[in-house]
């Protein structure tokens, strides 16, 4: 009887192609939006998440403004290593210097540091070490260098090549103990040339970096982070005679969270703009089912001449109404797949069809059918049946 | 009860009220159908023919009086429970065919069987034996439009048939055809008659209401007996 019903639906749909097209273009235009939209959103939700992930795991960024004479050294980065909720700290003082390039002279940036920053900021390394605690007790001249430079200013393609060699920065020579994996982030890696030396090391080269004015910290877990940022801010407070404006707290967690709330409520937003577009092309459906009803009177009579009861009637048109809506969430999902594959093929963008989201749709559009095909499928099912023998239509 | 009465009416009346205007479109109609008859109601236009024939073949109730349709009153019953008695124990056959257009022969023929929820197997078959029946087995896959008037009525005929009904309720079955197809339109509904279905013609016309091997008159609602040829003729 069902598969009957659908057969009949299907022949149906088909009888009349330009009108069906036409009643399915609503659903077509609602799910191409609905999908569409939501997919960009969410390839683009988590490609941000991932790249901020990629930059810091989670990590509190601290930096001091103003020291009220009472400036932070290396030693007091041990008393914040201590607070319970605290794994480490690791000071990052940035600054720059001159490299030589050939005849050229090329800026490299500095990052002045300690051995835990590497764990704290998930610095990779392709080759070589990085620095460790005996090269800050040392002053030691040794470096930690970007991709780039191993490239450009050692002519080493094989990052391994690099280690051991020596680069001078601002006249004085530094070893290459370890060179830095290559991003995948493009944008996020704006300076061309990067290297991490010893913070005791950068004291002695920069005429700037004095005390400790900037360094991070990782908390002991994620659950954590919360707790470890309000000891961190009590310290501090201690420290710089409750002046809160002295310095800066930023925690990497929350703005994380904050970013996944704002791109939630906009994925909301575009779904449920998308979904009302779903729901006129469901009056587009009822309009049309309702002229059907009307046209086929005369068939609806013979129908219930011969023996139709009006659940039979009424689940004959449901069907169609859902057949309806089935291939226009098809077409509507087809057309989605080649507007995103044609966003990937003309922009620099990746984004990907997002199965979740298509799931949701499809749902959707079987709601749609099954609730804009209820009215004009119960108006038939109602007929006369001796009224709708004699319609002449 | 008397268990050889196919149809039985007592006292039948429908009144429709129009406005303020009641209409008596059935008055006190008594009559019969023995099981394996073929009988023919004759009546002019507006003598009650269609609200007869509306309730014998359960699309309607009557306002009083009983109806029994194989030894069963039809009465109180709801619109599905009369959707069913249609089906199973009803081979309506009318005037102007009124086969689906969308689909072909085969399909017209099976979709009562669908109806009465037959497996697809034993659909088939009843399809197949009802159009061999009528000898329009070849064309079951024409449709409606691709078949003339004739063929068409008998196409109408396989579907009634292939139900097995307990009755065949024909309405002016001839109406539309030639007087040569119409003649042989009878002849199928004789063999059927001979092979011991029940039948019930509903006409205008006296010379098809004589191929019948009874006929009862209609005039006014009220209905008769008709005793001979001449009583026939001068209904109309």
């Amino acid at each position: 009887m069902i598969k009957s019903s659908f057969k009949m639906a299907f022949a149906s749909v088909a009888s009349n192609k330009l009108r069906s097209f036409l009643t399915m273009l609503g659903i077509i235009i609602g799910v191409v939006a609905l999908v569409v939209l939501l997919s960009i959103t969410n390839s683009a939700t988590s490609t941000i998440t991932d790249t901020i992930s990629s930059i810091s795991t989670n990590n509190i960024t601290v930096t001091i403004t103003d020291d009220k004479d009472k400036p932070l050294s290396l030693s007091d980065l041990d008393d914040i290593a201590s607070l319970k909720n605290v794994a480490a700290v690791a000071p990052s003082a940035v600054s720059s210097g001159n490299i030589r390039n050939g005849s050229d002279t090329e800026t490299i940036k500095l990052t002045g540091t300690t051995a835990d920053y590497q764990s704290i900021n998930g610095v990779e390394l392709a080759s070589g070490r990085f620095i460790r605690s005996a090269d800050v007790d040392n002053h030691t001249n040794v470096a930690v260098i970007n991709a780039d430079t191993a490239i450009d200013i050692l002519g080493c393609y094989n990052t391994s090549q690099a280690i051991g060699q020596s680069i001078t920065i601002d006249g004085i020579p530094y070893t290459v103990i370890g060179v830095v994996k290559q991003s995948d982030n493009k944008v996020l890696s704006q300076a061309s040339y990067e290297a991490y030396i010893p913070f005791t090391s950068l004291e002695r080269l920069s005429t700037t970096v004095r005390d400790v004015t900037s360094f991070v910290i990782a908390p002991k877990s994620d659950a954590v982070s919360d707790l470890a940022q309000q000891e961190i801010n009590s310290y501090l407070l201690s420290r710089f005679s409750n002046d809160s404006d002295a310095f800066t707290v930023v925690n990497m967690k929350v703005i994380a969270d904050t970013l996944s709330k704002v791109t939630g409520v906009m994925s909301l937003m575009l779904g449920g703009i998308a979904a009302i577009s779903l729901l006129v092309g469901g009056i587009g459906i009822m309009n049309i089912m309702l002229v059907s009803v009307t046209e086929r009177t005369k068939e609806i009579g013979i129908r219930k001449a011969i023996g139709a009861t009006e659940g039979s009637i009424m689940l004959q048109f449901l069907i169609e109404s859902l057949v309806l809506c089935l291939i226009g969430a098809g077409i509507g999902l087809g057309i989605s797949a080649l507007i995103i594959a044609g966003i990937n093929a003309f922009t620099d963008y990746t984004f990907w069809l997002d199965a979740r989201v298509c799931v949701v749709a499809s749902i959707f559009s079987i709601g749609i059918g099954l609730i804009f095909g209820f009215y004009p499928a119960r108006k038939a099912a109602r007929k006369d049946p001796i009224e709708a023998l004699h319609y002449a239509g | 009860m008397d268990d050889n009465k196919m149809i039985l009416l007592s006292d039948v009346s429908k009144i429709y009220h129009i406005g303020d205007d009641t209409v008596k479109a059935l008055d006190h109609a008594k009559m019969y159908v023995d099981k394996g008859e073929f009988v023919s109601v004759i009546g002019p236009s507006g003598s009650g023919k269609s609200t007869l024939m509306n309730i014998v073949g359960c699309l309607d109730t009557a306002t009083s009086g009983q109806y029994f349709l194989d030894g069963q009153e039809v009465a109180d019953y709801s619109r599905n429970e009369l959707a069913r008695i249609r089906n199973r124990k009803i081979g309506f056959i009318f005037q102007d065919f009124n086969l689906l257009q969308k689909l072909s022969a085969y399909e017209n023929v099976e979709l009562p069987l669908i109806y009465q929820g037959l497996s697809p197997s034993k659909r088939k078959e009843q399809v197949e034996d009802a159009l061999n029946a009528i000898g329009l087995w070849d064309r079951r896959d024409h449709r409606p439009n691709e078949l003339s008037g004739g063929q068409k009525q008998r196409v109408a005929i396989a579907r009634a048939l292939a139900t097995h009904p307990s009755l065949f309720l024909a309405d002016e079955p001839t109406g539309n055809l030639d007087q040569k197809t119409g003649g042989m339109l009878l002849d199928i509904f004789h063999r059927l008659n001979e092979e011991g279905n029940t039948i019930l013609l509903i006409t205008h016309d006296p010379n098809v209401a004589k191929e019948a091997s009874r006929s009862v008159k209609i005039l006014d609602g009220h209905v008769s007996e008709a005793k001979d040829m001449s009583e026939i003729e001068e209904v109309v």
